[in-house]
């Protein structure tokens, strides 16, 4: 956090030169604003829109303008950069701040970067997320670095009385005509009339990329000092003078609501504050977390639960052919699904957590008519205005202070327990930290939808495909999140969270299509680290790999030979080749194995490829069978991310994405058992630990593309259907559900 | 109740209700050290693990009552930047941390295990370490602890 006594850079009166804005309303805004006669768009437009959503990164929609709102000049000559995205774990701040270094001229040790309170003016609107944070501001943050550069050697011209021209910058110090100033001599001097008054340039040209020297090159992550001496950096670790502690009771069972509750003595028990009771919630407060713990245990809370939900009731409430319909890709004709050549598999992924292990919670402080919430939070801008409408509050009186993230993973794209703990400050007049107690995280997640899928293909006679269909249905992702107006889903017809991935990428294959049944199910379901991509991924390349297996081809010839020929399918066909021959792939399709033998264990090969907002990425696995067991030994990556700002981030960032592929593929799974959503803790929510990872992660970078491409999900895509495939080839047995089991 | 205990080699007195409250709570909100995480409150996670008396202990699950007298290391105590710990300098190396929460916890056990094993075999590593990271960092973690067993032979003077 930055130094109050530091002088900022920021201005305290209006510049005296208007700039153009940073902000280009794309493609999510421009969709709002087709809006008005949009409902008449028939399904070809709607599926030229959908691609468009699918593959475009869109620009940052923050509210920064002025070059001096975002970075502050510190005594010491050190730069802080506030950030309108936040540090989850991605590497976004090291990534800035390389950015930063490069067009600023300073070194990256001299930048501290923090995630910008909504106070500062740097207010996110979006939020944190679809891996576009060094994306959408690769070019808005150099040119703002580059004008803030300018800006501080335009006032040492005038200070040293030398041309512009003159002047070097190099690590903060700006030279020319044999004299010398330090970036915090020109904007922090007493004498000088201050940054804010000064004139903005006109937007510099930025360099070129082989000019950078922090740019390309792999950098040690920014924050790895306070990450590894435990400094306290996260939400959770928040503190206010006088803060006391909360928790809030919740319903267990799917669908319940608060009817009433008897608190008589929880009111009583020792450091018990308050004992607030809202509609539809109840809070206690107390002086310490384990008191309020022990109070919650003695309040007795009527629930109305119109419905025991049960897995069973969820599976045919979710179904292909249920919900809504929406055809989201279509060329050619439809397979007649009794045609006796027409080969169909039904697939299905589970509810998944998020399991992020900082829980989710907020120290909030509501006092004379003004609040301040500290918390990690993904949407910083819509967290700021559903606390303001709660409280009945103007926006800019309330005050969010983003911290590190404990873990996003889409989780903390909806953090409405702002207001909550808001509510509780305004009701004892002191700080409140509330935060969730585990079973909360997993009874109440926002999850990772289930899905069911049905694939169609059929064979032509020299073997290739000459009909491919993916039908898939899935809950809520983007729909009904707090993230978009809900015309957006009018327009589009479907759910473009779910529709990730969905769509089939062999453009040659004459007839094939893909068509979204959506239904809202009755537990919260949204944002999961690459939201539909890993599900439809799964269905469509397991189901390639069968068709390639029942054509007697091998799978990487069977897959190139149907790819299109346009950019993107030569990228695709580039990380499936290279792949392939990274790993020296071989085809075991055929082979008889035999599972079960004591001891005994079968190896084999698996592949698959996607590709998620326009970035390619293609893994082989090398997987083992023993006694019933499944384990991933190596995975070959190779990842088409364009311009890789930080290279060892995002090596990173695929080993992070295998990993929880992995567990998502092989263990992860809640269940719905008499209408509560089980399990409730770690462990019985399996997930993959360090004995599950593999020992050798090969990842290669690809850059086909001239910029950054989102770099934090698309590796996830390949790796379930690459685990199905290499099982495939030991078993010859076809896995069709996550989590993978072989019986 | 009064409570002493040894606190990163600090002698520490601390008031507590009945004794039975969680050590991470103790820790966390009435000492103010925050580096010892709460992640599940069921010793399920192993983000609170911390060592008393050296052994790796998930504190979220311990009474602080049975720290009486006992020596407790946190993440703050393991070593010091001018001075780290060979974990911790073998986590630097390898740039470990993604969102970094869970990772005090990971140094923690790890210290333990290499005070038990000073040369764990992957076997080793695999049947010892079973803390939860969320965003997949394992993969790195297991370079570091062998990276760390290393600094550790090479430089046994070091904390």
């Amino acid at each position: 956090m930055s130094d109050n006594d530091q002088p900022k850079a920021a201005p305290t009166s209006a510049p005296t030169t208007s700039r153009r804005k940073f902000i280009v309303r794309g493609a999510i805004g421009s969709i709002g604003v087709l809006a008005l006669g949009t409902y008449v768009f028939r399904n070809p437009i709607r599926r030229k829109i959908l691609g468009m959503v699918e593959t475009t990164v869109p620009p940052y929609m923050g509210s920064g303008t002025e070059p001096n709102l975002w970075f502050e000049i510190t005594k010491d000559n050190g730069v802080i950069l506030h950030s309108p995205k936040v540090e989850m774990g991605q590497g976004t701040f090291t990534g800035f701040a390389q950015m930063v270094a490069d067009e600023l001229d300073v070194s990256i040790a001299q930048i501290q970067v923090v995630a910008a309170a909504t106070d500062t003016g740097i207010v996110d609107n979006t939020g944190t997320g679809g891996s576009l944070s060094v994306a959408s501001l690769w070019v808005p943050l150099r040119e703002l670095a580059a004008t803030m550069r300018e800006m501080l050697k335009i006032e040492a011209a005038n200070k040293l009385g030398v041309a512009l021209g003159d002047l070097s910058t190099k690590d903060g110090i700006i030279s020319g005509g044999g004299s010398s100033l330090s970036y915090a001599d020109i904007a922090l001097t007493k004498s000088a009339a201050g940054v804010t008054a000064w004139t903005i340039p006109k937007t510099p040209k930025l360099r070129a990329l082989g000019d950078y020297k922090h740019i390309g090159s792999p950098t040690p992550r920014i924050d790895l000092v306070p990450k590894v001496f435990g400094h306290p950096i996260f939400g959770m670790d928040a503190e206010m003078p006088g803060m006391l502690y909360a928790v809030v009771i919740r319903p267990e069972h799917v669908g319940a609501s608060f009817k009433s509750a008897d608190t008589r003595k929880a009111d009583s028990m020792p450091g018990v504050v308050k004992v607030l009771q809202m509609d539809d919630w109840v809070g206690v407060i107390a002086e310490t977390h384990t008191q309020a713990l022990r109070a919650q245990r003695e309040i007795t809370v009527d629930w109305e639960i119109p419905k025991i939900w049960t897995e069973t009731g969820i599976r045919e409430l979710l179904q292909v052919g249920n919900g809504t319909e929406m055809v989201t890709q279509k060329e050619g004709d439809a397979l007649d699904p009794e045609d006796k050549n027409t080969v169909s598999l039904a697939f299905s992924s589970p509810i998944g957590a998020h399991a992020q292990i900082e829980p989710n919670g907020a120290v909030a402080s509501v006092k004379d008519g003004k609040a301040t919430i500290i918390l990690s939070t993904q949407v910083i801008g819509i967290t700021q205005k559903l606390v303001a409408k709660a409280l009945g509050f103007k926006t800019e009186k309330v005050n969010i202070i983003p911290t590190f993230l404990g873990g996003g993973f889409g989780r903390r794209l909806n953090t409405n327990h702002a207001i909550q703990a808001a509510q509780m400050s305004e009701a004892v007049g002191k700080p409140v930290k509330y935060f969730f107690t585990r079973k909360e995280e997993f009874q109440h997640d926002l999850f990772r939808p289930p899905t069911h899928h049905i694939m169609r293909g059929r064979l032509s006679e020299d073997k290739r495909l000459d009909s491919i269909e993916h039908h898939y249905a899935s809950g809520d992702v983007a729909i009904n999140s707090v993230m978009l107006p809900a015309v957006a889903n009018k327009i589009l017809g479907t759910d473009f969270g779910a529709m990730r991935g969905g769509n089939i990428q062999y453009d040659r294959i004459p007839n094939h299509r893909s068509v979204q049944w959506h239904t809202t199910l009755p537990f919260a379901t949204s944002w999961w680290r690459s939201l539909g991509l890993l599900a439809n991924t799964f269905a469509i390349e397991s189901f390639v790999d069968e068709m390639a297996i029942k054509a007697g081809k091998d799978p990487v010839t069977f897959r190139l030979e149907q790819i299109g020929h346009d950019d993107i399918g030569q990228r695709l066909k580039a990380v499936i080749q290279k792949a392939a021959d990274e790993a020296g792939y071989t085809d075991e399709a055929g082979s008889t194995n035999i599972v079960g033998k004591e001891n005994q264990t079968d190896r084999a090969m698996g592949l698959a490829a996607s590709v998620d907002a326009g970035a390619p990425c293609a893994h082989v696995v090398e997987v083992t069978i023993k006694n019933g067991a499944i384990r991933v030994e190596k995975v070959t990556c190779v990842f088409d991310c364009g311009i890789a700002v930080n290279p060892d981030q995002v090596r990173a960032q695929c080993e992070g994405c295998i990993v929880m592929g992995i567990s998502a593929s092989l263990h992860e799974k809640m269940t719905l058992i008499d209408g509560q959503l089980f399990p409730t803790i770690y462990g019985p929510y399996d997930m993959a630990l360090m004995r599950h990872t593999p020992k050798e992660i090969d990842i290669h970078l690809i850059q086909g593309a001239d910029k950054p491409l989102p770099v934090g999900e698309p590796p996830l895509g390949p790796i379930a259907a690459a685990i199905g495939n290499a099982v495939r080839r030991i078993t010859g047995q076809r896995l069709t559900d996550l989590p993978m089991r072989v019986s | 109740m009064k409570l002493s205990f040894t606190l990163n080699d600090r002698p520490t007195e601390v008031q507590v209700d009945t004794g039975d409250e969680p050590l991470l709570w103790i820790l966390r909100d009435t000492l103010s050290l925050k580096g010892t995480k709460f992640g599940c409150g069921k010793a399920a996670c192993g983000a609170c693990t911390l060592l008393v008396d050296g052994e790796a202990v998930r504190s979220c699950s311990y009474a602080v009552k049975f720290a009486e007298g006992k020596s407790i290391t946190t993440i703050e105590g393991l070593g010091s930047e001018e001075n780290p710990h060979p974990v911790q300098q073998a986590w630097i190396e390898e740039i470990v941390p993604q969102c970094g929460y869970c990772q005090p916890g990971f140094m923690m056990a790890t210290a333990a295990l290499l005070d038990k094993i000073p040369n764990p075999t992957d076997d080793d590593i695999d049947q010892n370490i079973i803390n939860i990271c969320r965003c997949g960092t394992y993969y790195r973690m297991r370079k570091a602890i062998h990276r760390a067993a290393e600094l550790s032979r090479t430089n046994p003077a070091g904390k």
